[in-house]
C-alpha cells in the first residue's frame, strides 16, 4: 500500500496502539534547553525516576544567555540561575550538554542538525514548538510542553494520536530575490496561522528540492506559525550530503546501512493526503509582515491592508488592534515604513547561509543612521566560527552592524537584545507577537537580505531591485 | 494532576483571535525553575501598565482598568470564554500554569493551537471546542452579569443557565486521565515491557539511532 513520508515514520516508532487510536510512539532524540526543562527534572527527582536512555537526550542552554561580554557570565541572577540549573540538571542525571563556553552552543535547533543529533527518520522532540526545524531532515520532530518533556525522560515514548495530513507541493522555480523564509511566510499567509492546526505537513514540489538544508530548515521551522505541529520534507541528495560525516552521524559500513534505509524516507506515487494544496513558486514575491501574527503578510511591493478586506468581523477587529499595535495606518505602503533596530539570527535564520545572504546586501555599504541597533547574531558557536573564517564579520562590522555571540538574543529578548515600547524592528526570526521582542516592540518578519536591506535603507525595500 | 468532573463558574468573555502565549504569559516569567507562582502575571501586559518582571509583587502595580480580569464582575471567573487559535506560539507549559494558577480549569473556544491543547490537559484544565456560532453565542449572552455555566465531563456537556445543554467532544483517552487525575507517566510505565522489546528490535534493525 502507498504511504507518505510521516505514515513511514510512525508505524516504524510504534510501540503500542490504544484502544481509543491513541499510540505510544517511540522517541530517538531528545533535544533539552534551559527554558521548559527545569520543571520536568524536578518531577523526575520528586518520583524518584531516572531517564530510560539518558544517551539519547542532548541539551544546550539558548533562550537567556548573553550574546556579548560571555566571559562576564550571567548578570541577571534570574537567568543566571536558570541556565545553571540546567547543568545541574545534566551532571545529575548524565546528560550531555553544550554549555555556554563550548563551541557547539548554539540555539537548540540549529546545534542539533549541525552536530548530526538530527538524523532522517527519527522521532525527535524538544521542549519547544520551533522544534518542527527538523522535519527537514525527512524526520518525524514535535514541539512539546514541559510534561511531556518529563514524559519522554522517564519513558522514551510519547502518546500521539495520528494527525491528518497536507501536502503544500510548491512546484517551478523560486523568483530571483526570493528565499525559504519568503516562500514560509507566503504560504501562512495564504493558509492562515491555524490552517495546519490537526496537520502534519509535507513541503514538496521543485521549488522545494531545490531548496538547501537552510532554506528547508527554514521552511519546517515556521510550519508551527501555520499551527501545524510538524513539517517535513523527504530524503534526497541533499539531506543525505549534509548528514555525512556530521559527528553525531553513523560512520563506515553503519552508515551504508542507515544511507540505504533512509533512501526509503518519502511519499510514495500516488499516495492520497487529506489536504493537498499545490502552489506555483513563481507567485512568490519578497514578503512583509505588518501586524501582530504571522499570516498578517504582504508582498514587499504591497501596502498595509485596508479592513474593508478583512473576511469577517473577528479577523477586522484583529487587523485593527494590530494597526494600533504597530502604529500602522492601512493602505501605508510597506516600503515606505521606517525601521528603528534591525535582528538577523534566530532558529529560523541564523545558520551559515543566512548570514552569507545578509552579507551579501551589506558588502560595501552602510547601515542608516536612523537604524539604532542593526544586530547579527550567529545561530551557533560553530556558525560564528564559519562566518568569521569567511570574513563575514567584517563585512557586517564594517557596514555598521553588530557581531555577536550565539544565542536565541532578540528573537524573544527573555536576555538584554530587546526592543523598547514602540521601536520597529526587521526580524529574520518567526514570531511577531505583541510584546515578543520586548513589549511595546513591533515587529516585522522578513528574510535575512530583506532585513539587511532595511537596515542599509532605514526603511523596508525590495531587495530583488538590488544588486 | 487535579482531576476534573463538573465545574460550575463564572465566565470571562475574552474577545480575541490568535491569543497567542507570549501574550498569555510573557518570557520574561519563563525565566522561573518552577511550576506554580505564575497566576499574577496572567495576560501581564494587558493586565497591566507597567512592565512586569518575575518576582515582583502585583497588588499595587497599575492596572488597566478596562482589561477584563481588571473588571469587578469577572472575580472569580473560573472558565475563559475565548476566540479562535488561542494558545497558538509557543509550547511554553507556563501558559496552562499561569492560567490554572489564576484559577481558570476550563477554556472554551471555538479552536485551540496543538500544543497548547495538550499542555492543558496535562494540568487539569479541560479545553472545550465549540462551534463558531456557539460561541458568538456564549459572548453575547455573557454580557449579564454572573454569568456561570455547568461544564460536566464525564457528561461531555455545557449547560447554560436557560438551561440549554450544548454538547463538545473529547478524546476518550484524555478524558479518562483528566476525570480521574491520572499521572500519565505512570500509565505508560506500565507498558515497561512493550517498550524494552521495541527496544531491542530497533538496536538490531537500525543501531545508528543508539550509538551515538
Ligand atoms: S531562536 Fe527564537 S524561536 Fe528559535 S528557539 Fe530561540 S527563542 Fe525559540
Amino acid at each position: 500500500m502507498a504511504k507518505t513520508l510521516f505514515d513511514k515514520i510512525w508505524e516504524q516508532h510504534v510501540v503500542s496502539e490504544h484502544d481509543d487510536g491513541s499510540a505510544l510512539l517511540y522517541i530517538d532524540r531528545h533535544l533539552v534547553h534551559e527554558v521548559t526543562s527545569p520543571q520536568a527534572f524536578e518531577g523526575l527527582r520528586m518520583s524518584g525516576r531516572r531517564p530510560w536512555r539518558a544517551a539519547s537526550a542532548v541539551a544546550t542552554p539558548d533562550h537567556n544567555i548573553p550574546t556579548v561580554d560571555r566571559e562576564r557570565g550571567i548578570e541577571d541572577p534570574v537567568s543566571r540561575l536558570q541556565v545553571e540549573t540546567l547543568d545541574a540538571n545534566c551532571r545529575e542525571f548524565g546528560i550531555t550538554e553544550f554549555g555556554m563556553d563550548d563551541q557547539r552552543q548554539g540555539v537548540v535547533h540549529v546545534m542539533g542538525p549541525e552536530q548530526g543529533l538530527t538524523l532522517p527518520g527519527m522521532t525527535v522532540v524538544c521542549g519547544d514548538s520551533h522544534t518542527s526545524t527538523h522535519g527537514a531532515f525527512g524526520a518525524m520532530a514535535m514541539g512539546i510542553g514541559t510534561s511531556e518533556v518529563e514524559h519522554v525522560l522517564a519513558t522514551q515514548c510519547l502518546i500521539q494520536k495520528k494527525p491528518n495530513q497536507m501536502r503544500i507541493v510548491v512546484d517551478g522555480v523560486l523568483p530571483h530575490g526570493c528565499t525559504a523564509k519568503d516562500m514560509a511566510l507566503f504560504i501562512i499567509g495564504r493558509i492562515g496561522s491555524a490552517g495546519g492546526t490537526g496537520f502534519a505537513i509535507e513541503f514538496a514540489g521543485s521549488a522545494v528540492r531545490n531548496l538547501s538544508m537552510e532554506g528547508r530548515m527554514t521552511l519546517c521551522n515556521m510550519a508551527i506559525e501555520a499551527g501545524a505541529r510538524t513539517g517535513m520534507v523527504a530524503v534526497d541528495d541533499v539531506t543525505i550530503d549534509y548528514v555525512r560525516g556530521r559527528p553525531y552521524a553513523p560512520a563506515g559500513e553503519m552508515w551504508e546501512h542507515a544511507e540505504a534505509d533512509w533512501r526509503n524516507l518519502h511519499s510514495d506515487d500516488g499516495v492520497a493526503f487529506d489536504a493537498e494544496l499545490p502552489l506555483p513558486a513563481s507567485d512568490i514575491t519578497p514578503q512583509v509582515t505588518w501586524g501582530t501574527s504571522p499570516e498578517m503578510v504582504v508582498p514587499v511591493t504591497d501596502s498595509v491592508p485596508n479592513p474593508e478586506y478583512a473576511r469577517d468581523e473577528v479577523q477586522k477587529s484583529g487587523w485593527q488592534r494590530a494597526f494600533e499595535y504597530m502604529g500602522l495606518k492601512p493602505d501605508t505602503p510597506i516600503t515606505g515604513i521606517e525601521v528603528d533596530k534591525v535582528f538577523i539570527g534566530s532558529c529560523t535564520n541564523g545558520r551559515i547561509e543566512d548570514l552569507r545572504a545578509a552579507a551579501g546586501i551589506a558588502r560595501g555599504r552602510k547601515v542608516a543612521p536612523n537604524i539604532r541597533l542593526a544586530l547579527v547574531v550567529p545561530g551557533s558557536g560553530l556558525v560564528k566560527a564559519q562566518a568569521e573564517a569567511e570574513g563575514l564579520d567584517s563585512i557586517f562590522t564594517e557596514a555598521g552592524f553588530e557581531w555577536r555571540d550565539p544565542g536565541c538574543s532578540m528573537c524573544l529578548a527573555m536576555n538584554a537584545d530587546r526592543l523598547e515600547a514602540g521601536e520597529r524592528c526587521a526580524s529574520t526570526s518567526n514570531r511577531n507577537f505583541e510584546g515578543r521582542q520586548g513589549q511595546g516592540g513591533r515587529t516585522h518578519l522578513v528574510s535575512p537580505a530583506m532585513a539587511a536591506a532595511a537596515a542599509i535603507a532605514g526603511h523596508f525595500v525590495d531587495v530583488r531591485e538590488w544588486k | 494532576m487535579q482531576a476534573f468532573n463538573v465545574l460550575k463558574g463564572l465566565v470571562a468573555p475574552l474577545d480575541r483571535a490568535n491569543v497567542d502565549t507570549d501574550a498569555i504569559i510573557p518570557k520574561q516569567f519563563l525565566k522561573s525553575i518552577k511550576r506554580t507562582g505564575y497566576g499574577p502575571y496572567l495576560f501581564d501586559e494587558w493586565r497591566y501598565m507597567d512592565q512586569g518582571e518575575p518576582g515582583m509583587d502585583c497588588t499595587n502595580r497599575p492596572r488597566n482598568e478596562g482589561f477584563l480580569l481588571n473588571q469587578a464582575r469577572f472575580q472569580g471567573a473560573s472558565i475563559l470564554l475565548a476566540r479562535e487559535n488561542f494558545g497558538c506560539g509557543s509550547s511554553r507549559e507556563h501558559a496552562p500554569w499561569a492560567l490554572l494558577d489564576y484559577g481558570f480549569r476550563c477554556i472554551i473556544a471555538p479552536g485551540f493551537a496543538d500544543i497548547f491543547y495538550n499542555n492543558c490537559f496535562k494540568n487539569g484544565i479541560l479545553p472545550v471546542i465549540l462551534a463558531d456560532e456557539t460561541v458568538d453565542r456564549l459572548f453575547a449572552e455573557c454580557e449579564v452579569e454572573g454569568y456561570r455555566l455547568k461544564v460536566d465531563l464525564d457528561a461531555q456537556s455545557v449547560t447554560t443557565p436557560s438551561g440549554e445543554q450544548i454538547a463538545f467532544n473529547i478524546d476518550g483517552f484524555r478524558k479518562h486521565c483528566l476525570l480521574g487525575g491520572l499521572d500519565d507517566i505512570a500509565l505508560t510505565l506500565q507498558e515497561t515491557d512493550q517498550i524494552r522489546a521495541y527496544e531491542k528490535e530497533r538496536r538490531i534493525s537500525a543501531p545508528w539511532l543508539f550509538s551515538g
